[in-house]
């Protein structure tokens, strides 16, 4: 009964937040209301039994991925009502197509015939949650059985944090660099320079400009 | 009230078509799309979940694991590949996403 009414209302706001997210004009509401959409769905995630799922979507989504969409959106300085143009001019096909989907959809799941077999013949069982916890469970399979795929999760996000970083790495000469070799050759004839200042005349700034370009 | 597995599935099946909704509503906003994908992702996982929990079959959950694995590993690369082109054109329109000319 009580995990009913909590299923109804952990679905009621992740629905309600993802028709926020895609219809919100500014991209920061739509992160926000996003990461209340992933808090929702952990809720589902622990009322299905799964609690380390569920706290890996708090720490990888909350955590990561939406820290990142927030970084990248305050960071880019975009005019988003331009963007938001031609936000009803889509909206119909938009409209037909998601129905045609969501119709399909529920037409597949209201044909689905649950077999009863199916729970005696599971090939991994989920062992009774008294005795083998859900997060040992998961680690006696993935560092067990599965240990290739968790090696080749490992695998493809080092290629996703090389690529990120060799993708955004700015190499232009305004990013200021340290240069060891050029510091160590500095000899006192082009570190120092001796200028002669007139007398009654201050030093300009405009020889100190002059110096640091030559430097 | 026994929440069946069809609930889920309804609720993933809703999810996902917003999600597809969304990258037809905002088609020249790189971010909300990419945000969409995320939203079609979470409700795959949900129906892997719900799955595994009903059949009682482990594997569900390891999947998902690797979904979500699969799901941050996208949105960097995809969030980097953003930040290049808003620094090459200004801008994060789709529409001006045609150097191509594909």
């Amino acid at each position: 009964m009580i995990a009913g009414i909590f299923f109804y209302i952990f679905a009621i706001f992740l629905i309600a937040s993802a028709i926020m997210v895609i219809s919100s004009r500014n991209p920061v509401y739509a992160v926000f209301f996003l990461i209340l959409g992933f808090f929702n769905a952990t809720g589902l995630f622990i009322l299905l039994g799964a609690e380390f799922l569920a706290m890996l979507l708090l720490m990888v989504y909350v955590g990561a991925v939406m820290v990142l969409f927030l970084f990248v959106v305050m960071m880019i300085d975009i005019d988003f009502k331009e963007l938001s143009k031609g936000f009803l001019q889509y909206a119909p096909v938009g409209t037909l197509i998601g129905v045609i989907i969501l119709a399909e959809i529920i037409m597949v799941v209201g044909g689905f015939v649950y077999d009863a077999e199916m729970i005696s013949n599971a090939p991994v069982p989920i062992p009774d949650v008294a005795t083998v916890s859900n997060l040992e469970a998961f680690g006696l399979l993935l560092y067990g059985d599965y240990v290739f795929f968790i090696e080749m999760a490992g695998i493809i996000l080092l290629i996703a944090l090389i690529g990120a970083v060799v993708l955004t790495l700015k190499n232009s000469s305004k990013a200021l660099r340290q240069d060891i070799a050029t510091q160590v050759a500095r000899t006192p004839e082009t570190a120092i320079e001796m200028v002669s200042v007139k007398s009654g005349q201050a030093f300009s700034t405009k020889d100190t400009i002059k110096m640091n370009k030559r430097r | 009230m026994q929440i069946e597995l069809g609930h889920y599935l309804i609720l993933a099946g809703t999810l996902f078509t917003i999600g597809i909704f969304g990258i037809f509503l905002n088609r020249k906003n790189v971010i909300i799309i990419l945000m969409s994908v995320e939203l079609m992702l979470l409700a795959v996982n949900i129906n892997f979940v719900a799955f595994s929990a009903y059949s009682n079959d482990m594997f569900g959950q390891i999947f998902t694991l690797f979904i979500l694995t699969v799901a941050a590993a996208e949105a960097a690369i995809g969030l980097a590949i953003l930040v290049v082109f808003f620094r090459a054109k200004g801008s994060i329109n789709v529409e001006d996403i045609n150097s191509m000319k594909g």
